[in-house]
Parts: structure tokens; C-alpha cells; sequence
């Protein structure tokens, strides 16, 4: 491993321009958007050069690091504060940095008329920080800061229109369901530091073979539990819904493209540990083989254009996580798939931006139609992004989705006919909720009221959208061919003594498959929803009405979380006000009558005294007497 | 004769003493009554420094003596002040000390 001294600017680049604007206030309001996309630019060159810097190498000098500080050294815990640029966290760099510069762009032209236009932006530099400490992190802890940072960063943004009240309770909601995740992931640095003492990924690297099984799979598990609140992936996916109330480039970038899949991140990163667990990575896959499947329904049942987008982002990120735990060739899939993802979901939410933006806000689909013809660029780009999530070749998706969906045939077995089943019937349901979303959108009859204007979007908004789409065109063929990634990510994920094991299905039957679903699911699509009604109709099937309402998750979270805990914390209340006040309130309640009692003998007569006086006498008298006796 | 009856008589004062003070309103009766007390107090040491054939309880009188004398002083100062003051000698009007 060589060091190397740049890597710590892409860091603190976006930290000083977020706490610049921040703290500038309203003086920095006429330059502040330009200076966060500059920076945010910039962080995607310095990306860029370490990209070409590190092809230029070869094997083992591609990982690079860089110590900044010696960040905590107590007994035996030593945690330097480190940055590790490998092959796997190049990636993520150079996405995080690439869309997100997109989306600085695209949102200086989306914010215009929104008087915080420019704590948006340092919120989002402040992300791209966060995002980018994380996946440049060389241990857990240090991760874990980044991982908090981008909770903060996504709580920030959801609320970022907190003037409604509404908006900030999805705020809060996506923040609470995170912090059960980020204690899983403090749960498993705790673990692995009793078990290896250290919280280095090298260390735990080292350490792993020599550990016993359950440690793996207990850490393997509050990992798991981790990269499902970050990823909202079951049982905590119900905030990603309600985070859509953060304006669309923040959906774009934070809840589609980057944060989101950071869970996915988290598990390849941790590709030693669930190597050495087979029942970790068996709850890995059950966990993402429910979320593809849960984020499909829920998605087929969304008016509001920016939720089932959400629902498919849900979907998509459990295909990911269903990748990660089918083994090493997996982990590659996965992130083959994270990246092709980032670019069509990306690409669709700013292109579900851009319709909201001609529609005057209005996100209920049922109020479009025929949108196609006002909005050609955005109509063209969205679809590009629509037959990349479909899996149809040579767009992005065919070459990651149907990768998946073989290797998780090729998992043997039942197991391998139940994961490829679960995996080609979200693909089906994919291609009915994705073919929904365009229909609704942009073809059919004009549904919206005349008050409405629809109209393109400018320059600085569709141009982003333009890259993106040309990314979801062409990521997937440049990324797999020659499995360009697959060997590129080898050194990290040790896939290549999987390559050639026994295969269920030959990847063209899977891919004929995939194909045939995914034209059933689409033509349904059609034929259901070439016309529809203006107004949700109510006398639905109850599996709709179930759809409708995210499957009861929220419901579930109330009934079995929420109300328990309630009545828990209502028991305490009481107790406490019984109980504990009750007590204190006794003690004073005796002391008091008691000395009320005593205050009557002080009744101010000298006579009485005296009385008082001769009866202690006497009764000591008497008592000296009877014990003498 | 017999000693006790020395006792005697000086348990007869004490208690008169005390019952003095306690029915009495009078500030100077009750006065003269912690007087009566002192004085049998004075006479029981006497009586047990002739029993015992030392001088330790005829030394002890002595010091109450001085004692009663100081004691005479300051509280008829006393008397005499509240009686300028409330126009009474009566203890139960001093009750001041209770509010």
C-alpha cells in the first residue's frame, strides 16, 4: 500500500464550504450554490486523478492510504484516523462525487426560487462529505462517523421544508428508524473489538479466520441490522417512503443513488465476515429477497410519482442486498448493480423533478398524462432510465439485474429456485410498476386541470438528467464487459475461486426469462393503466388497499413498537408519579405532621416549660432508679 | 436525730418549690419559689457533707449561693422591665416567645 496525500482534501473540500455557508449566513446567499457545486466539482476531479492514478498501478499498490491523525489511543484500542482508497471505494467515490456534482447543478436551477437555496447547499456539501468519509474510512469506527454524518445530512434534507409539520415528522421518522440500524452497527464494532481488538478493516480482516462462528454471525447479523436501517430494507424500510418529502434532487442523490446503498457498502466491505458465516449471509439474502419483493407491491399501488420511485428504490436495493449474500461473485454483482443504479434512478428521480417542476408541485400521477408531448427532453432521458430498471438490452439494468438474477438461480438447490423465483417475480412486478409510472406520466390523455402549464425544464436542469441518461445507457455495457468490475473489485471481494461452478441456468435462458417477465409485466401495465381516472378509484381488491398503505409497515411499527412502547412509557410515568413521588411525598407528608404535633407543646408559657421540664426530671429520675434497682 | 429527716424536710421544700412554680402566675412568687428549690437543694448537700464527714457538699452550697445571688440580679432586672413595660407581673402574659 503506497500513501498518498490528497485523499484527505476530498474530505475536508465540502466540510469547509458546508460550515462556510453555514456560518457566512446570508452574506454568501449570491454565490453560495456556485461555490458548493465548484467544490463538489472539484471533489469529482480529485476523484477522477486518483481513478486514472491508481489504473496506472497494478495488484497490490492499487490500495492507497493516508494517516491524518492518531485519533484514539486508549489501552489497547488504537484507532488512527486513516483513509484507505481502494479498488471498491473508488467506486463509490467517483459516484458520489459524480452525481452529486450533477445534482449541485441541476438543483441551482431546481432551488431558484427557494430563499434557502443556500443552507441546501451547504447541506448537500456537507452530505457529500459525510458520504465520502464513509466509504473512504480504514476501520469501523471512523466509518461509523461517516455513517452518522450522512443520517444527519438525510435528516437535515428531508426536513428541509420543516415549515411542515408533516415534512418534519418524515424527518424525524427517517432518523429514528436509522438510529435502530446505527445501533446494530455499534453493536458489531463492540463485538469485533472484544473478539479482535481492533476496529481496523485489515484487523478484522486478519483476525476473522481465527474467530469463533457465532462471533462472525453475531456480527455478521448487527451488521445486517445496520445496512437495513441505512438501506431501508425490511424490517425498517418505512422511512424511505415519507423521506420523499425532501426536495426531489435530495431524493435523487442521498435516498436513490449514494446513502441508501451505503448498507450495501457496509456488507461488501464486510466481505470477510459473512464469507466466514453462512448463516449471516443466509439472513442477508431472506432480508433481500423480502425487500425486492415488498418495495415491488408497494410500488404497483403509488400515485404520487416520487413514492413509487422510492418503492423501486426500496426493490432495487434488495436486489443489491440479495446479491451480497450469495457469496463472493456476488458482491461484485451487487456493486455492479449499485452503480447502473445510481445512474437510471438518479436519472428518473430529476426527471420526476423536472415534471414536478412543469406541474406546479403536483407529484399525484393521476393528475398527469400525455406529458410526453410538453416535455420531450425529460419524456426522452426518463425512459432511458425506464428501459435501463426494465433489464431491456443493451441499457444499464440488463447487465447488472439479470447478473443477479442468475447468481441467485445458481445458489443451488431449493434455495437457489426460491431466491431466482423471488428475483424474476420482482422483475415482472418491476416492469408492471416502472411501465405505470411512464404511462401515467407521460402518454395517455391529459388529465391535469387547466390552471396547469406543463412545460420543459432549462438548460441547467435537463442537462444533468442528459448525462445521467447516457450513464444508464451505456454504464452497464462499459462496466461488464470483459466483467471489467468483476476483476477490478477481485481483490477486495475474492471472487474468482467461485468462477465457473456448477450453474443452474445458462445466463442467455435467464436472460430469455427475465426478458419474457419483464414484456408480461409491462404489457399488463399497459392494458391496466391506458386510462385511468383523475381520482384514485376506492372499491379496490384488499390486496391494493394493502399496497396502497406500504403493506401495514407502518401500521405493524405502531401496533407492535410504537404502542408497547407507549405503554411502557406510560407504566414508568406512573410509577414514577406514584412510586417514587409517593414516597418522597410521604416522607415529607410524616415529618410535617409529626413536628405539627411537636409545635403545640411550644406554646410560649413559662409554666408549662417548667411542667415539661419537672416531668423529664422525674422520668429521669425514674428511670435511673429502675435501672439501678 | 435522724438524718433522713434532714432529707426530708429538704424533698418537702423542693417539691413546694416546684409546684410553686408550675400554679403560679406571679413572676416574683414564681421566682421566690425557684428560690425554695435552690435552698433545698442547698440543704440535701449540707446534710450529705455531715453524712459523709468531708466539707464537699458545704463547698458545693456555697457555689449555689453565688450562683442563686447572680441569678436574683439579672432575673428581678427582668421582672422589673417586663413590669415597666406590660404593667403585670403575671408569667402567662409573657408568652411572646411562642410568636
Amino acid at each position: 500500500m503506497k500513501a498518498n496525500n490528497y485523499l484527505v482534501y476530498l474530505i475536508a473540500l465540502p466540510l469547509f464550504s458546508a460550515a462556510l455557508l453555514l456560518l457566512l449566513g446570508r452574506i454568501a446567499d449570491k454565490w453560495g450554490h456556485l461555490l458548493a457545486t465548484l467544490v463538489s466539482a472539484s471533489t469529482f476531479a480529485i476523484g477522477a486523478y486518483e481513478f486514472f492514478a491508481m489504473r496506472s498501478r497494478s495488484g497490490v499498490d492499487r490500495a492507497i492510504t493516508q494517516h491524518v491523525i492518531q485519533w484514539i489511543s486508549v489501552g489497547t484500542l488504537k484507532v488512527d484516523g486513516a483513509l484507505l482508497l481502494d479498488q471498491l471505494s473508488i467506486c463509490f467515490v467517483l459516484l458520489i462525487t459524480g452525481v452529486g456534482t450533477l445534482i449541485h447543478i441541476y438543483s441551482i436551477s431546481y432551488m431558484e426560487h427557494d430563499e434557502n437555496r443556500r443552507r441546501f447547499f451547504a447541506y448537500l456539501n456537507l452530505f457529500i462529505a459525510a458520504m465520502l468519509l464513509l466509504v473512504l474510512a480504514d476501520s469501523y469506527l471512523s466509518l461509523y462517523v461517516g455513517w452518522e454524518g450522512v443520517g444527519l445530512a438525510s435528516y437535515l434534507l428531508i426536513g428541509f421544508w420543516n415549515q411542515r409539520p408533516a415534512y418534519a415528522t418524515a424527518a424525524k421518522k427517517a432518523f429514528v428508524a436509522n438510529r435502530v440500524g446505527d445501533v446494530g452497527l455499534s453493536l458489531a464494532i463492540i463485538i469485533a473489538f472484544t473478539q479482535f481488538g481492533t476496529v481496523s478493516f485489515a484487523g478484522v480482516k486478519a483476525g476473522a479466520p481465527h474467530a469463533s462462528s457465532a462471533a462472525l454471525t453475531a456480527i455478521g447479523a448487527m451488521l445486517l441490522l445496520a445496512a437495513a436501517g441505512k438501506s431501508a430494507q425490511f424490517p425498517l424500510q418505512s422511512w424511505l417512503g415519507d423521506a420523499m418529502a425532501g426536495p426531489t434532487p435530495v431524493s435523487a442523490l442521498i435516498h436513490a443513488a449514494t446513502m441508501v446503498t451505503a448498507g450495501v457498502y457496509l456488507i461488501t466491505r464486510s466481505n470477510f465476515i459473512f464469507d466466514a458465516s453462512s448463516t449471516a449471509r443466509l439472513l442477508v439474502v431472506i432480508v433481500g429477497a423480502i425487500t425486492l419483493l415488498f418495495g415491488a407491491i408497494i410500488g404497483t399501488a403509488k400515485d404520487d410519482i416520487k413514492k413509487a420511485l422510492a418503492a423501486s428504490t426500496m426493490s432495487q436495493i434488495g436486489y443489491m442486498i440479495l446479491a451480497t449474500g450469495l457469496g463472493p461473485i456476488g458482491y461484485a454483482f451487487a456493486i455492479l448493480h449499485l452503480l447502473t443504479h445510481g445512474f437510471f434512478k438518479a436519472g428518473m428521480f430529476l426527471g420526476a423533478g423536472s415534471v414536478m417542476h412543469g406541474m406546479d408541485d403536483e407529484v399525484n400521477m393521476r393528475r398527469y398524462g400525455g406529458l410526453a408531448k410538453f416535455m420531450p427532453i425529460t419524456a426522452i432521458t426518463f425512459g432511458f432510465g425506464y428501459l435501463a430498471i426494465l433489464g431491456i438490452p443493451p441499457f444499464a439494468g440488463f447487465y447488472s439485474k439479470d447478473k443477479i438474477i442468475e447468481t441467485a438461480f445458481n445458489a443451488g438447490g431449493n434455495k437457489g429456485w426460491i431466491l431466482g423465483g423471488a428475483a424474476l417475480l420482482g422483475a415482472a412486478i418491476t416492469a408492471f410498476y416502472m411501465t405505470r409510472v411512464v404511462v401515467l406520466t407521460f402518454i395517455g390523455a391529459k388529465r391535469w386541470d387547466s390552471m396547469a402549464h406543463p412545460h420543459e425544464s432549462p438548460l441547467l436542469m435537463w442537462l444533468p438528467m442528459a448525462i445521467l441518461a447516457i450513464g444508464s445507457v451505456t454504464s452497464g455495457f462499459l462496466l461488464s464487459s470483459g466483467s471489467a468490475l468483476v476483476h477490478w473489485l477481485q481483490p477486495i471481494v475474492n471472487a474468482g475461486n467461485v468462477e465457473g461452478g456448477k450453474e443452474l441456468m445458462k445466463p442467455l435462458t435467464v436472460s430469455l426469462l427475465a426478458l419474457g417477465v419483464v414484456v408480461i409485466g409491462a404489457g399488463a401495465a399497459i392494458i391496466k393503466y391506458r386510462t385511468v381516472a383523475s381520482e384514485a378509484p376506492s372499491n379496490i381488491s384488499i390486496f391494493t388497499k394493502a399496497a396502497r398503505k406500504d403493506l401495514y409497515q407502518d401500521s405493524f411499527n405502531e401496533a407492535v413498537l410504537m404502542r408497547p412502547g407507549q405503554g411502557l412509557t406510560d407504566t414508568l410515568v406512573k410509577t414514577d408519579h406514584n412510586l417514587i413521588d409517593g414516597a418522597v411525598r410521604g416522607v415529607g407528608w410524616t415529618l410535617n405532621t409529626i413536628s405539627s404535633a411537636a409545635r403545640s407543646i411550644q406554646n410560649g408559657y413559662v409554666r408549662s416549660y417548667a411542667l415539661i421540664m419537672v416531668l423529664g426530671t422525674l422520668a429521669l429520675v425514674a428511670t435511673v432508679w429502675l435501672v439501678t434497682l | 436525730m435522724d438524718i433522713a429527716n434532714y432529707l426530708y424536710l429538704s424533698a418537702a421544700l423542693f417539691t413546694i418549690g416546684a409546684v410553686g412554680v408550675i400554679v403560679r402566675r406571679n413572676a416574683i412568687v414564681v421566682f421566690m419559689c425557684v428560690e425554695l428549690m435552690l435552698n433545698a437543694a442547698n440543704l440535701a448537700f449540707v446534710t450529705f457533707s455531715r453524712l459523709n464527714g468531708n466539707l464537699d457538699g458545704q463547698v458545693a452550697s456555697f457555689f449555689t449561693m453565688v450562683v442563686a445571688a447572680c441569678e436574683v440580679v439579672v432575673g428581678l432586672a427582668i421582672i422589673v422591665t417586663i413590669f415597666r413595660s406590660r404593667r403585670s407581673a403575671s408569667v402567662d402574659d409573657a408568652s411572646l416567645l411562642k410568636r
